[in-house]
């Protein structure tokens, strides 16, 4: 359904709203929340990652030359994981929640009770353009709703790839693929939808939220910023550079929400550290990094050139001390890194989203947290030390959306933890039962009998009843004995 | 040059950034700061509530002040427990590591309350906004100008000033708020300036909580169990539509489903009991609010003038416009093509629709928007368990009207267009929290397969390792298993 290609129909507006006005019909017929419909869907997704793997594999790399181990695990085996959390758990997830009643009400019974929220619609992103388009969805099928899913049309081959797999393993009646790209996402924008999560950057969210408003839908915001790695020197030098070459580099070759940006280390360490990454990036990519498997390219040459443009920047150019070679053809940059870059370059100021890594000196390490305070809210915070002290104040003053202490990103893989933003870096979050949680609503249920009706409650407003009242809402037992005696003041 | 408004802003983001807001012991002082405002200013609060909107003390009391003594009560009683970090499970395959989830606060949230209860619904989120430890500017609603004034005065009397302040002022000080940046904004009111809000926040990616409203229809299936249960039905029927705010709440009962062999039977109940509770007639209306404002009074008495409308009064109808009271009306049927059926009501105007099955108020609910609450008076479990769900609403009460309000322990908030998010009890803390994910790992020991270069060995690794194969692994590693 897209409209670059001939002879087929342009998905406009109104494609958008007879295709939302499907999907609330088929979710009417109560299909999607039936138990036995979203267990069917989850494991034919665990089937379709089984059999298509090696297609899967395949649209990734024509997408990002992404390596396939990193297709394999960060992409396919995480969203297994995620299907079969969500099948193991949903029964539970589904059931009602008993919830405490006082003395106020007595007597009653509550209970909070999920319910799905309807047509949702999931937009994605290119850099995961398989995990971040279906774990989503694994939420929103375990929740029970009907979806619209439209992947990005920066990574082509696996948004093709998703429209087929889609068609072919799920329910097409409730679970759809629009492919397409601004005129086709803003046909969607315009409709009314029940919730919408969206994984992208901050400009496109804004204008996701301000559609949003028109019809009070509720969003989750998965956006980006820049994740700041404080490195201390009292540390395994060698097992912290390889955990955050494999959070960078590692990860889609520094092109993830997650992936340390800047690096803050104090200045008598600096050299030290960059030795240490010089060793262990050779150890990784060979002598000849252009030439690796190992690392996915840059996505694209709109993408290269702003990459680029942030390395060619004067005050910045002269400062890369590893790397920075770059290969305009093949849209691949070698890991590069700088050291010492002014605060105030264009590289410490945007995310960057790609292969190079700045290096920020700091007198003492307690300094990071003013620096990494005097910007925007970010995804992740890293740090690494063994200083207890330090951790707990990295933990209480970083305001970001997760944190990780000694390690980089891993806490993605961990469902028992909410993954989202803050701030800038987004609102809401996801993952495991969080997911679930996102595509429900949590309807409140308080159950009432006919006995001891409080007289108090009503009319004619007497000084009696007032006192009375204070004593109900005071939950004192004597109290109240003793306004019904007329003992207590109005 | 900044404006004063400018200025106070800057003040809370200074405040919230030198970390005055964070210990538990500033918390818990400014909320037991504004536990002694109430106590210290009930006469002060019923007279400002009286002038507003007519509210007797005992209505005011029920509302709005016992409703907010509970909720700081409550708070204080909980903050240490909330305020700990939650432990989360962490895999075997990453030991040793400890995973939690700690709340922090947003940071300078922006509160816009409404003006038919405006205590509860501007100092309830305050008392979540502060809970959770930031600092807070609250815009009360100009509608109700005896309140706002009464907060803007007496507010910075008891609480820390650097840190809460209230802003006086109408719709055009509202818009220049919104063009601010917040880490939070906490609305509640109209779903179309709900929308304004949202479109606001949207351009600083502010999270919102929206408190909206709709049409709270009342399912009556009681009326043929006992006389005792088909009175206590009718009193709560009335006590939830003309008790809070003559009909001028989110949650009032805004209409009523009956079976139409049940409609006279309810009639004549809703009569005698309207009449023992508010009056015989309007020249002896007492026992309840007034309509706040011209406005408000023009849109209800429109809402009448339909010859249609009007022709399905069956009690009522009466209006004193000097006086802004319009007296309890019962309108038997009206069409439903209507503005009294398709729009909220927020008055004292109750339509009866009567179906031949009661089981059809299904469908009608459905037929609009999503409500903020369901009542349903019904002993039948089936039909219990069918209206819980076929229909979605931010909540259902069973037998009862309004009391919902003041559990704790539920979420208060709507879904669809009657609103997101939710809060009271702790739900107030999270609403104005975000919960920070913390992962702490070791130096050792290291999984080398999780760095390149990359070989089949180290892919069926990692495979098994997502797996949690710990068995698997094991295999692998003795070479019995070959990638």
């Amino acid at each position: 359904m897209t409209s670059e290609v001939e002879n087929k129909p342009v998905f406009c507006t109104e494609s958008a709203k007879e295709l939302v006005k499907e999907l609330r019909a088929s979710f009417a017929t109560g299909k999607t929340k039936s138990y036995e419909w979203r267990l069917t869907q989850l494991n034919a997704m665990v089937k379709m990652m089984e059999e298509k793997e090696p297609q899967i594999v395949a649209a990734l790399h024509d997408d990002l030359s992404k390596p396939e181990l990193e297709s394999s695990i960060y992409e396919i085996a995480m969203l297994k994981n995620s299907c079969r959390l969500a099948v193991k758990n949903m029964k539970h997830w589904m059931m009602p929640e008993k919830a405490k009643t006082s003395l106020v009400t007595f007597p009653s019974s509550a209970e909070i009770v999920s319910e799905p929220l309807g047509v949702v619609l999931v937009i994605s992103a290119w850099n995961y353009p398989f995990l971040f388009s279906l774990d989503p969805i694994v939420g929103a099928i375990a929740a029970g709703n009907a979806i619209v899913l439209k992947p990005s049309e920066i990574a082509p081959a696996t948004s093709l790839l998703l429209a087929r797999l889609v068609a072919e393993y799920l329910d097409s009646s409730c679970i759809k693929v629009v492919e397409g790209a601004v005129p086709e996402t803003a046909a969607l924008l315009e409709q009314k939808w029940d919730k919408i999560l969206y994984t992208g950057n901050g400009r496109v969210a804004r204008i996701v939220m301000a559609a949003a408003a028109k019809h009070l839908t509720p969003v989750v915001m998965e956006l980006g910023g820049k994740c700041p790695v404080i490195v201390d020197s009292d540390i395994n030098l060698q097992v912290a550079t390889r955990r955050i070459i494999a959070g960078k580099w590692g990860c889609n070759n520094g092109q993830a929400c997650i992936s340390p940006d800047y690096i803050i280390t104090m200045k008598d360490y600096a050299q030290k550290l960059i030795d240490s990454f010089k060793y262990e990036l050779e150890r990784f990519y060979g002598k000849n990094p252009l030439e690796s498997k190992d690392l996915s390219r840059i996505v694209n040459s709109n993408h290269f050139a702003r990459l680029s443009k942030l390395l060619d920047e004067d005050k910045v150019s002269s400062k890369i001390v590893h790397g920075g070679e770059r290969d305009k053809e093949n849209l691949k940059i070698t890991p590069t890194i700088l050291l010492d870059v002014p605060r105030d370059s264009l590289i410490m100021n945007e995310e960057i989203f790609g292969p190079l890594l700045p290096v920020f000196l700091v007198d003492k390490v307690e300094d990071s947290f003013d620096v990494i305070n005097s910007g925007t809210k970010p995804l992740a915070a890293y740090l690494f030390t063994n200083k207890k002290k330090l951790k707990e104040k990295f933990v209480a003053t970083v305001s970001a959306g997760g944190l990780v202490i000694n390690d980089t990103t891993v806490h993605l893989a961990e469902p028992t933890l909410p993954f989202g933003g803050v701030g800038d870096s987004g609102m809401g979050a996801y993952h495991g039962k969080f997911s679930f949680d996102a595509f429900s609503h949590k309807k409140a249920v308080l159950y009432r009998g006919f006995a001891c009706d409080a007289f108090v409650r009503y009319p004619p407003y007497t000084r009696g009843k007032l006192g009375l009242l204070r004593a109900l809402f005071d939950g004192s037992i004597l109290g109240i004995i003793r306004a019904l005696l007329g003992w207590s003041k109005a | 040059m900044l404006s004063s408004m400018e200025k106070s802003i800057a003040e809370l983001r200074e405040t919230f950034k030198n970390g005055g807001t964070k210990s538990i012991s500033w918390r818990k002082s400014q909320l037991k700061a504004l536990l002694q405002l109430i106590n210290q200013n009930e006469d002060s609060i019923f007279k400002a509530l009286d002038q507003d909107l007519g509210k007797s003390p005992v209505e005011s009391y029920r509302d709005e002040v016992g409703v907010l003594k509970k909720s700081v009560t409550y708070t204080l009683s909980c903050l240490e427990k909330w305020v700990a970090p939650k432990k989360a499970e962490v895999p075997l395959l990453f030991f040793p590591a400890k995973a939690e989830v700690m709340p922090q606060p947003l940071g300078v949230v922006l509160i816009f309350s409404s003006w038919n209860f405006p205590f509860t619904l501007a100092l309830d989120p305050l008392i979540g906004a502060i809970s959770a430890g930031n600092t807070v500017l609250l815009k009360p609603s100009d509608l109700a100008p005896a309140c706002m004034s009464f907060l803007v005065e007496t507010i910075p009397k008891y609480l820390d000033n650097k840190a809460v302040k209230v802003l006086a002022g109408g719709a055009d000080i509202g818009e220049r708020l919104l063009q601010l940046k917040w880490d939070k904004i906490f609305f509640t009111g109209s779903p179309r300036v709900g929308r304004l809000v949202m479109a606001a926040a949207a351009k600083h990616l502010t999270p919102v909580t929206l408190e909206l409203g709709g049409k709270s229809p009342a399912i009556v299936d009681t009326l043929s169990t006992t006389p005792s249960k088909a009175k206590v039905t009718a009193k709560r029927i009335v006590g939830g539509k003309w008790g809070p705010c003559t009909g001028q709440a989110c949650i009032a009962i805004d209409y009523v489903l009956v079976e139409e062999k049940l409609a006279s039977t309810l009639i004549e109940l809703l009569k005698k009991t309207i009449k023992r509770f508010y009056g015989e007639n309007i020249k002896s209306l007492k026992n309840i609010s007034r309509i706040v404002n011209k406005h408000q009074f023009q849109r209800l008495v429109n809402l009448l003038k339909d010859p249609n409308v009007a022709d399905s009064i069956v009690y009522g109808g009466s209006v004193d416009e000097e006086k802004l009271v319009i007296e309890p009306t019962i309108l038997l049927d009206p069409p439903l093509d209507s503005e009294i059926m398709s729009e909220e009501i927020f008055g004292p105007l109750l339509p009866i629709i009567t179906l031949k099955n009661i089981e059809e108020s299904i469908d009608f609910i459905n037929s609009k928007s999503n409500p903020l609450v369901i009542y349903a008076f019904t002993e039948d479990d089936t039909f219990k368990k069918r209206i819980l769900s076929e229909t979605s609403s931010g909540t259902v009460t069973f037998n009862d009207s309004m009391v919902q309000f003041l559990c704790d322990s539920l979420p208060f908030g709507g879904v669809g267009q009657s609103g997101f998010g939710r809060y009271h009890g702790k739900y107030s803390f999270d609403t104005f929290s975000h919960e920070k994910s913390i992962m702490h790992r070791g130096f050792y020991p290291e999984i080398e397969p999780r760095y390149p270069p990359w070989t089949d060995f180290k892919l069926l690794f990692l495979k098994l390792a997502y797996q949690f194969d710990y068995f698997g692994l094991i295999l692998l590693l003795l070479g019995f298993k070959r990638s």
